[in-house]
């Protein structure tokens, strides 16, 4: 059952409880309990909004950076990792296997708001052996939804 | 000059659906309940196997029965989803969707006078096709009280010795409901002292809602005398595709492989590419659009409840039956009135034979969001018409 919760929020947090209830089959109650059950146990990590900023006026860049870094005796990269999403500006951090370890993205207002963090608080950290930066241009898909605005319904109108 | 046509066909009535569509098609901003097909995209993998293959170049006939990879497809498939065993090369056949298969079976199975029993409220073409073929159409009447599943009373009641065929058509279109493994065990049987041959209509069967789906032709005695028809359009959301097929005894393929080879030639072959892609990888795709008909399932059911409208509880396909008999309207009245005032279109039970009569097929095939909208207006339709009378 908590599965179906969380494929169904994943895709749509904004449903109400009493709706929710219905589709998914259980009791309003039941639900309620287990969306907090998995609030609590972290499982639920927070209920964010999807927005396609570029069709709102206000400048936002997003920044994808692959970072090398030395690991530490006895703490491998987590150490190094929590140093860098401490900042607030980092939207995410991964570790990743290939030609790099940690790829961090980060959002900011400006070119220079990034590149800032970048040169001076990134690449300053001990750990840090090389960064390389890649600018989003534009955003075709993101968290499973294209952001192209949908087809209308191209079926006929009553069919056997 | 004389008559150009054929007395045969001119004696059919036209689909009750098709008034409806002219109706309904000429007004602006309708919200439409009405319609037989899944609301989905064919998932992109699938679309992409159909592309792929034309920039290969598949842009040939394929062998009239279908391509073997496909048919081999469709028996592994079936094996594993209703567990019965077809041979590849001579016990299936690719058709033109579901529909053309219960044409060319019923050519190749009836001889003229042959009674042919059909359920209903069921598909539109059993009926037409049935006499196109010259057999006799028997209509089995289903009861709302029984939630519209075929009895073995209702069965053996309408078998007389001319009786050649039953067919089968559950999940059913329009109202949803099923038959579980004790009612087929009874159908079989009947069938089997009887010598009947059943057209089991199975183009609904990966949506079911709780059980999975059972096929008469894994009972005893069944696989010998079943023509099953499925297809793509429903399952794999393919409908524009229009790839079905039909699995059953050689010697009957093999006549319908003979309609099929002088009528069509052979099913379109980009889509028998896309429907091998389907078969071999498309299981999660089902299974996501089975999860989500069944929430919508329950929207709707809740709603009935909400606004106190009748309904038995369908477990199959993507319809719901709702009742109207206490609005003293015929269920074309009721839908015409719910079109002229709401802009809501739903289908007319009686479309679907006699006894859909006040009754109405709502389609789940939509978003919750257009259903949500819908039902608000379908509440107050029903609150009016609940207080003027």
């Amino acid at each position: 059952m908590r599965e179906k919760i969380l494929n169904y929020i994943e895709k749509n947090s904004r449903v109400d409880l009493a709706e929710l209830s219905v589709l998914l089959g259980m009791e309003q109650v039941d639900l309620a309990n287990e969306l907090e059950a998995m609030e609590k146990e972290g499982i639920i990590c927070g209920y964010h909004t999807l927005i396609d900023w570029d069709k709102v006026t206000s400048e936002r860049i997003n920044a994808l950076i692959e970072v090398r870094v030395t690991p530490q005796r006895g703490q491998g990269f987590d150490a190094i990792a929590e140093r860098i999403y401490k900042y607030p500006e980092v939207e995410a951090t991964y570790l990743i296997s290939g030609g790099y370890d940690l790829l961090v993205t980060l959002e900011g207002k400006t070119l220079k708001e990034i590149s800032n963090f970048v040169s001076s608080k990134l690449s300053t950290l001990d750990s840090v052996i090389s960064t390389t930066t890649c600018f989003i241009l534009k955003k075709y898909k993101d968290h499973g939804t294209i952001m192209k605005t949908k087809n209308e319904d191209e079926r006929m109108i009553v069919t056997p | 000059m004389r008559n150009p046509l054929s007395d045969t066909i001119v004696n059919i009535k036209p689909s009750g659906i098709r008034k409806f569509f002219d109706i309904a098609s000429e007004r602006k901003d309708v919200i439409s309940l009405g319609v037989g097909e899944p609301d989905f995209e064919t998932p992109w993998h699938i679309r992409d196997e159909g592309i792929w293959s034309l920039e290969k170049g598949k842009t040939f006939y394929t062998s009239n029965s279908g391509l073997i990879e496909l048919r081999r497809e469709i028996c592994n498939y079936l094996s594993r989803r209703i567990n019965v065993e077809y041979k590849a090369d001579s016990e299936v056949l690719i058709t033109v969707g579901g529909s053309e298969a219960i044409d060319i079976g019923l050519r190749a199975m009836v001889n003229p006078g042959d009674e042919v029993l059909i359920p209903q409220p069921s598909y539109v073409s059993y009926e037409p096709c049935a006499i196109l073929a010259g057999a006799k159409p028997v209509i089995i009447e289903l009861k709302n009280e029984n939630d519209f599943r075929l009895t073995k009373e209702e069965l053996s009641e309408a078998i007389t010795d001319k009786t050649k065929l039953l067919i089968l058509p559950f999940p059913n279109n329009p109202t949803g409901a099923i038959l579980e493994r004790k009612e087929l065990e009874d159908i079989a049987r009947i069938c089997v002292e009887k010598d009947i041959y059943v057209m089991s209509d199975e183009i609904y069967a990966e949506l079911t809602y709780g059980n999975d789906h059972v096929s008469i032709a894994s009972m005893p005695g069944m696989k010998e005398r079943t023509i099953l028809i499925n297809g793509f359009s429903k399952a794999y959301a393919m409908t524009g595709w229009r790839l079905g097929y039909a699995a059953g005894p050689k010697a009957i393929i093999e006549q319908m492989r003979k309609i099929h080879q002088f009528a069509i030639m052979c099913a379109p072959t980009t889509s028998q590419y896309a429907a091998v892609e389907a078969l071999r990888n498309g299981d999660k795709d089902v299974e996501m659009m089975r999860e989500s008909y069944d929430q919508r399932r329950r929207f709707l059911m809740n709603a009935f409840k909400e606004m106190k409208l009748p309904c038995f509880e369908p477990y199959g396909a993507f319809y719901v039956f709702p009742c109207i008999k206490e609005f003293n309207m015929t269920s074309e009245e009721f839908a015409l009135a719910l079109l002229e005032d709401k802009n809501l279109a739903v289908v007319p039970g009686s479309a679907f034979g006699d006894s859909g009569e006040g009754f109405l097929r709502i389609s789940y095939a939509y978003s919750i969001e257009k259903l949500r909208v819908a039902m608000g207006r379908l509440a107050e339709f029903i609150t009016k018409l609940r207080e003027k009378s």
